[in-house]
């Protein structure tokens, strides 16, 4: 029974992990960024969600309505501004100035809110309640809400890229940048575009994880960053549902892993990671080799 | 930049290729020269002196090596504290059983080079960002794998052993000295390869993949190349490490913030170009140095200029030094020269 647990805990977390996850793999899809501020973006989330619910006492998911528009539009600034910018100079310098990005922000939290722990809710009935299944299985209520949020974001996503005039502009242009351009599409906009919907899904991811455990300024790097990394790589680069994949094969591995040992929680995933890597480095959901 | 290939072009005696339009005999000298006074400084410095140049020649060693793979070889890792980590616990390990560390340094460092092949053929089918991210998966997996060693003092690790009995004065002394050696064999290392056939290959490379392997170019053994050497160069570095902070404790030695300082110790003084990282490190440890009181100023300061490096003067500080002087200390590319004084000297690398 303790098996069944631990891999029902784990598909659940899962969830947790799409959400940090899916913004990454849109980026990555659409405009060849990795992103390695993502984990602290996320985080600033968290803090800014604190700060609104301890200043308004605004009710906590009140609060998500509140900070995934403002990570969006930070999004959009940050693409316009210095992401964009790095991407005409290449690869390497995008990955300097997230990283660079990363090393600011980490900082920054530490040196303004000090390296203590926050949690987001604690206390609320979402967070502590959970229901039974059997007499061993226990159930936490916001894992399985925090699934079903992702399970929507998702779809959210998908029906956006697939029926919206915008996520048209968006595929166009991840296809073949230079023929949208020929078009009339303002690729500069639409990675704009791209980079709000990234931020405001791990937005929510943070949230969701101040909410699911604690948040500290090396949170993003040391958890989110790598987790969402490891999800995608699982998954299969760019594949939107793959992230859901990749998060749920994360999670289960991590769980079955503190299952044996309660130590072994992540390395057992970060094993699961270097297998994919050696068997299938094209991922779970790919059918093409990755370049 | 197709001087080279363009048969069009007659060959005369007004042509020649150069190294360099210096004599590299007397930066030799120089190096030698700077290394022979730095070897000195025991002798005539305080030993808080000492400590920081310590520090400094770690920063150095590893941006040198993080030069070498990024500004090179194309490949851009942010696992590269998984060395460094490594590195440390190879000498902590050999400590254990009895070995001096400083001995101890060399063997590490070899036996990280070894380590490095089985992690190359896992990362090596990962390109750009993904390998950079592969390499930090990689490196956190390390970290938690040598974790679980409770010999090895678990997750809080341990004081480093083999100095009892030794003067500490002496043991000051020695680790600089290690440090110096260090730094100097792995900038010698990198000057060399580069020189040779590798540095051939990866310019190759970096001009164009994809003439470079039709004309035969092996350009995955190139990689591998640079990747082991780079393991080997990071963890001598966290070798040196361990032995000035006498102890070895995981989440310091496998800290991500290696790789951020190496990287932007390279960015900032300029990829590509083996003086950069000297520059480099010269600005971080300004940086640490005067703002070391404000906790985590410096961090956020040198990433804040990494940005800004990164995005305004991609060449980094030695990039604008070169522009105006046409100086390189270190040639490892090629000059072309028309005539007597006829024009200036083409680069025919950058």
């Amino acid at each position: 029974m303790a098996w069944v647990n631990a891999v029902i805990q784990g598909v659940l977390t899962g969830g947790l992990y799409a959400l940090f996850a899916c913004g990454l793999s849109l980026l990555f899809g659409v405009m060849k960024v990795v992103n390695l501020a993502h984990g602290d973006l996320a985080v600033i989330a968290g803090y800014v969600a604190i700060g609104i619910i301890t200043a308004t006492h605004m009710p906590v998911l009140w609060s998500v309505v509140v900070v995934v528009p403002v990570m969006a539009v930070l999004g959009y600034v940050l693409q316009r501004t210095v992401i964009q910018s790095s991407l005409n100079r290449g690869v390497l310098t995008t990955l300097i100035v997230t990283l660079g990005l990363s090393m600011v922000i980490e900082n920054g939290l530490l040196q303004f809110f000090s390296a203590d722990t926050r949690g987001i809710g604690a206390g609320m009935s979402l967070v502590t309640s959970s229901f039974s299944l059997g007499s061993q299985i226990q159930i936490a209520w916001l894992l399985v809400v925090i699934f079903a949020v992702a399970v929507v974001v998702l779809l959210g996503l998908q029906y956006f890229l697939s029926g919206s005039s915008y996520g048209r502009l968006i595929r166009a242009v991840a296809d073949d940048q230079e023929a949208a351009q020929l078009s009339g599409a303002d690729y500069r906009h639409v990675f704009g575009i791209a980079a709000a919907l990234a931020l405001g899904t791990v937005a929510l991811g943070g949230i969701a994880y101040g909410m699911y455990s604690d948040l500290d300024p090396t949170t993003g790097t040391d958890t989110i960053l790598l987790f969402a990394f490891v999800a995608v790589v699982i998954g299969g680069l760019g594949s939107l549902w793959g992230t859901l994949l990749g998060g749920i094969v994360l999670g289960v591995a991590q769980q079955i892993g503190a299952q044996i040992n309660i130590s072994d929680e992540l390395l057992a995933g970060y094993l699961v990671f270097l297998a994919v890597l050696v068997l299938r480095p094209q991922g779970l959901t790919s059918r093409r080799a990755q370049t | 930049m197709s001087l080279a290939t363009d048969t069009s072009v007659p060959i005369s005696a007004d042509f020649h290729v150069t190294r360099s339009r210096q004599n590299v005999a007397w930066t030799g000298l120089g190096a030698l020269v700077v290394v022979v006074v730095l070897a000195l400084f025991p002798y005539i410095v305080y030993s808080g002196t000492t400590a920081i140049l310590v520090q400094a020649f770690i920063v150095l060693t590893l941006a040198s090596m993080w030069n070498l793979m990024a500004g090179y070889a194309g490949l851009v890792s942010v696992g590269q504290q998984g060395f460094v980590g490594l590195g440390a616990y190879f000498v902590l390990i050999l400590a254990l059983h009895g070995l001096s560390p400083f001995a101890a340094l060399p063997v590490a460092a070899i036996g990280c080079g070894v380590v490095a092949l089985p992690l190359w053929w896992l990362v090596s089918r990962l390109r750009s960002g993904y390998f950079a991210i592969a390499t930090w998966v990689l490196a956190a997996a390390i970290m938690l794998f040598i974790e679980r060693f409770q010999s090895l003092g678990g997750g809080t690790g341990l004081p480093l052993p083999g100095f009892t009995g030794m003067n500490p004065t002496l043991i000051t002394a020695y680790t600089y000295w290690v440090g110096l050696a260090v730094t100097a064999a792995a900038m010698l290392a990198v000057y060399v390869l580069l020189r040779g056939r590798l540095g051939l290959v990866l310019t190759a490379v970096r001009d164009d993949e994809v003439a470079a392997r039709s004309s035969g170019a092996r350009v995955g053994l190139a990689r591998l190349i640079v990747f082991v050497v780079a393991g080997i160069g990071c963890a001598a570095a966290g070798g040196v490490l361990a032995i000035s902070q006498l102890q070895v404790q995981p989440t310091a030695v496998f800290s991500v913030q290696w790789t951020a300082e190496m990287a932007f110790a390279t960015i900032i003084g300029g990829l590509g170009t083996i003086e950069g990282p000297i520059i480099g490190t010269a600005v971080y440890m300004v940086l640490q140095q005067t703002l070391a009181s404000y906790n985590a100023w410096y961090l956020i300061i040198l990433g804040l200029v990494a940005i800004v490096v990164a995005l305004f003067a991609r060449r980094g500080l030695w990039g604008l030094v070169d522009e105006r002087l046409h100086l390189r200390l270190f040639p490892v590319g090629y000059w072309l020269r028309t005539g007597a004084g006829n024009g200036r000297p083409r680069s025919l690398r950058n």
